[in-house]
């Protein structure tokens, strides 16, 4: 187990250093680099920039070095001191713009995958226990569609109801008294009321596909000979499905919580952008726009480590869970 | 290799064979079809697909309007009905009713009321805007419309454009850059999974590696960051293979995940050895004798795939970083339905959304259908 915790954990490492080279090869991307539109924006302002500045700004960025140098600086400057670079867009560091979005996102990631797994399960067993009812054939077409709709079209409608119908505009994570004023109790509860449409739309597909999964895996094990053993003893219905079958359909997908997380990571900016929430999707989509690189970049690379981090644990509880993956390594 | 042999016997002595026998002589091929058939809803997929990438292939003729034609007394107009009855009873001859712009005099919107004093009686094949069919014939003919006044079947956009004409001409683009991205995607994992599986070794856990390494990566920030990066002064056809390009980049993974796999069972298979002894080269054990035992497979996962990549486009130019205007794709489409008061107000805007559905779904029933067909033995 030691091993293979070893030998995932060297993966991983390897793979934030390759992904950290990716994030960097997107920042370099745009034509023309970042300071001469940095040194341009402050003569715009009216700021003098003397040559001594701009060699010594030259200096804090690398520039002007050869290429693996530079990355050496900018990465240097993250890990030892957290310093992501400058947003010249918003004229302000990265750090300071990022980190609140980016701890938007996990809560609503997760709790987004919580929606999934508490929804799909029971679900999932309805619909292995009642096969070829009418509940299950509703379910079924519910999660083909689920599979099939696009969620920021799914945001769209759901906004679009809202509106019509109920007069209410569901944009936004917070109520306007609340987007400027600092964290509060208040601002928690408020934040909560408006998190629940985000939440379905960025569950549905994931639900959908769990569902699908669920039912599959249950109707195998429930046609296994040992059930028919146990309901041959007697043994009460609700005890026979919960105490092994259910347990052992559960496991696999469990253990892919990881997975899922990354999925819905992935699937997060195009739907905070339709529904306006402010988390890294719309900024980091609006720093791509207009360019602004080390704001994009430090988003992407920051959404990367959370998604490998998520295929870290999910190895991680495969492995406790199915001992042959261990015996395997 | 039994069921060849059969099937040739069952040529030999076509006279009589019961219906318990037909099983047995079918080929291959037969068996899938079948079994195919069986399957309600892939055969729904196919017959929806068909006419959908018909409808796209000849988009030039089946759309009403030209794309780009203005029609500035109908902004935002509503889609206009067809109706088959009016006061005077049942015609055969489906027709629309005109509508009329009014204001409303409280809150200035925009209201269409219809007058059913007049209406335009529609025509199979009737002669409208002119146009160059693959960009290779001219023509003017149009699979319907009205002789006079106007028939918008889906309402008009913002700048009053016929929005059906519009869906269609953006299937063209939305349902081809699946395929294209797929065939890309195709070739890269046959050619990249299948040196993994054959040659193992090193070669094996360094492809493995990268593989993992483009998973583990968020799909549509890297999708996004990489679109951006697309010049800005490109010509709308270098951006749409560009697009496409992005798309496989991802895409590739899988399908050389899958290739891989059953490359490694099957190169140990007796059949594989006989070839290698027989003294074929490494070439033609792969695509004469390998290969074709899991191409059905690959061509499940293909079906299965396609969905994945319409949406991926159809996102990408609904954030404004894909295909950009006056390009129309389902994504473009969409993005002018961005703005909820908008959409509250002409609920038809969505409209491109339900094409993308109704494709995705169609694709996922024939890849269902095809992959319980792949095994008809089951």
């Amino acid at each position: 187990m030691l091993y293979y915790f070893l030998r995932r954990l060297i993966y991983m490492v390897i793979t934030l250093w390759m992904v950290s080279i990716v994030a960097f090869v997107i920042i370099q991307l745009p034509p023309g680099d970042y300071l001469t539109s940095y040194i341009m924006e402050l003569e715009e302002e009216g700021t003098e920039v003397s040559e001594a500045q701009i060699a010594s700004l030259r200096k804090q960025y690398g520039l002007g070095q050869p290429m693996y140098s530079q990355y050496f600086h900018w990465i240097y400057n993250i890990v030892r001191y957290g310093n992501f670079g400058r947003s010249f867009e918003w004229n302000k560091p990265v750090s300071e713009l990022i980190w609140e979005r980016i701890m938007l996102t996990t809560i609503m990631a997760l709790l987004a995958t919580v929606f999934v797994f508490v929804v799909a399960i029971p679900i999932g067993i309805y619909s292995a226990v009642h096969q070829y009812s009418i509940t299950d054939y509703f379910f079924t077409i519910v999660g083909y569609t689920g599979l099939a709709t696009p969620n920021f079209l799914l945001a769209l409608v759901l906004m679009f109801i809202a509106y019509k119908y109920f007069g209410v505009s569901v944009g936004g994570l917070f109520s306007p008294e609340y987007t400027q004023v600092s964290w509060s109790m208040g601002k928690v509860l408020d934040m909560f009321s408006h998190l629940w449409i985000p939440i379905i739309v960025l569950g549905t597909a994931g639900t959908a596909g769990l569902i699908r999964i669920m039912r599959g895996v249950l109707l195998d094990e429930l046609g296994k000979q040992y059930v028919i053993t146990a309901r041959a003893k007697g043994v009460k219905e609700s005890t026979l499905l919960f105490k092994y079958p259910v347990r052992v359909a559960i496991n696999p997908i469990v253990s892919t919580i990881g997975w899922r997380l990354t999925m819905i990571i992935s699937g997060a900016p195009i739907v905070a952008t339709v529904l306006s929430l402010p988390t890294t999707g719309p900024l980091m989509l609006k720093a791509l726009l207009s360019q602004d690189m080390y704001l994009a970049g430090s988003f992407f690379l920051l959404l990367c480590i959370l998604t490998i981090t998520g295929t870290f644990i999910s190895d991680l509880l495969l492995a406790l869970v199915d001992p042959r993956i261990k015996m395997e390594s | 290799m039994t069921n060849k042999i059969k099937s040739r016997k069952g040529k030999k002595e076509k006279a009589e064979v019961s219906l318990e026998e037909k099983i047995y002589v079918a080929s291959q091929y037969q068996l899938m079809w079948r079994k195919f058939k069986k399957h309600k809803l892939a055969i729904v997929g196919g017959i929806i697909l068909f006419v959908f990438y018909l409808g796209a292939i000849l988009c030039e003729f089946v759309s009403p309007y030209d794309i780009f034609e203005r029609y500035t007394d109908y902004l935002y107009a509503p889609p206009q009905r067809i109706h088959f009855f009016n006061e005077e009873g049942f015609h055969l001859r489906p027709f629309v009713y005109k509508i009329k712009l009014e204001m409303d005099p409280t809150t200035w919107q925009r209201i269409y009321k219809i007058d059913r004093t007049e209406k335009f009686p529609l025509y199979f094949f009737t002669h409208g805007s002119k146009y160059k069919l693959w960009n290779l014939f001219k023509g003017d003919l149009h699979l319907f419309g009205t002789k006079e006044g106007t028939v918008f079947l889906l309402g008009t956009d913002a700048l009053g454009r016929d929005m059906f004409s519009r869906i269609i001409y953006a299937s063209r683009i939305s349902l081809s850059i699946g395929l294209i991205g797929v065939f890309l995607s195709f070739a890269l994992g046959l050619s990249i999974g299948g040196a993994s599986g054959y040659y193992g070794g090193y070669l094996d856990n360094i492809i493995q590696r990268v593989i993992e390494f483009l998973r583990s990566m968020p799909t549509l920030p890297l999708w996004m960051a990489l679109a951006a990066a697309l010049p800005p002064h490109w010509s709308p056809i270098k951006v749409y293979f560009g697009i496409t390009i992005i798309l496989a980049i991802i895409g590739w993974t899988d399908l050389a995940r899958v290739v891989r796999g059953k490359l490694l069972t099957l190169r140990e298979e007796d059949f594989a050895m006989a070839a290698k002894i027989a003294g074929a080269n490494d070439w033609r054990i792969i695509t004469k004798h390998l290969l074709p035992s899991f191409l059905s497979y690959i061509i499940v996962r293909m079906t299965l795939t396609v969905p994945g990549m319409i949406l991926a486009e159809t996102s990408l130019s609904f954030l404004g970083i894909g295909l950009r205007p006056p390009v129309v794709s389902w994504g473009t489409l969409l993005s002018n339905a961005q703005n909820i008061h908008s959409v509250a107000l002409c609920p038809w805007l969505l409209l491109p959304g339900v094409f993308v559905i109704v494709a995705i779904l169609a694709f996922n029933f024939v890849g269902d259908g095809l992959r319980d067909a792949a095994d008809p033995y089951k």
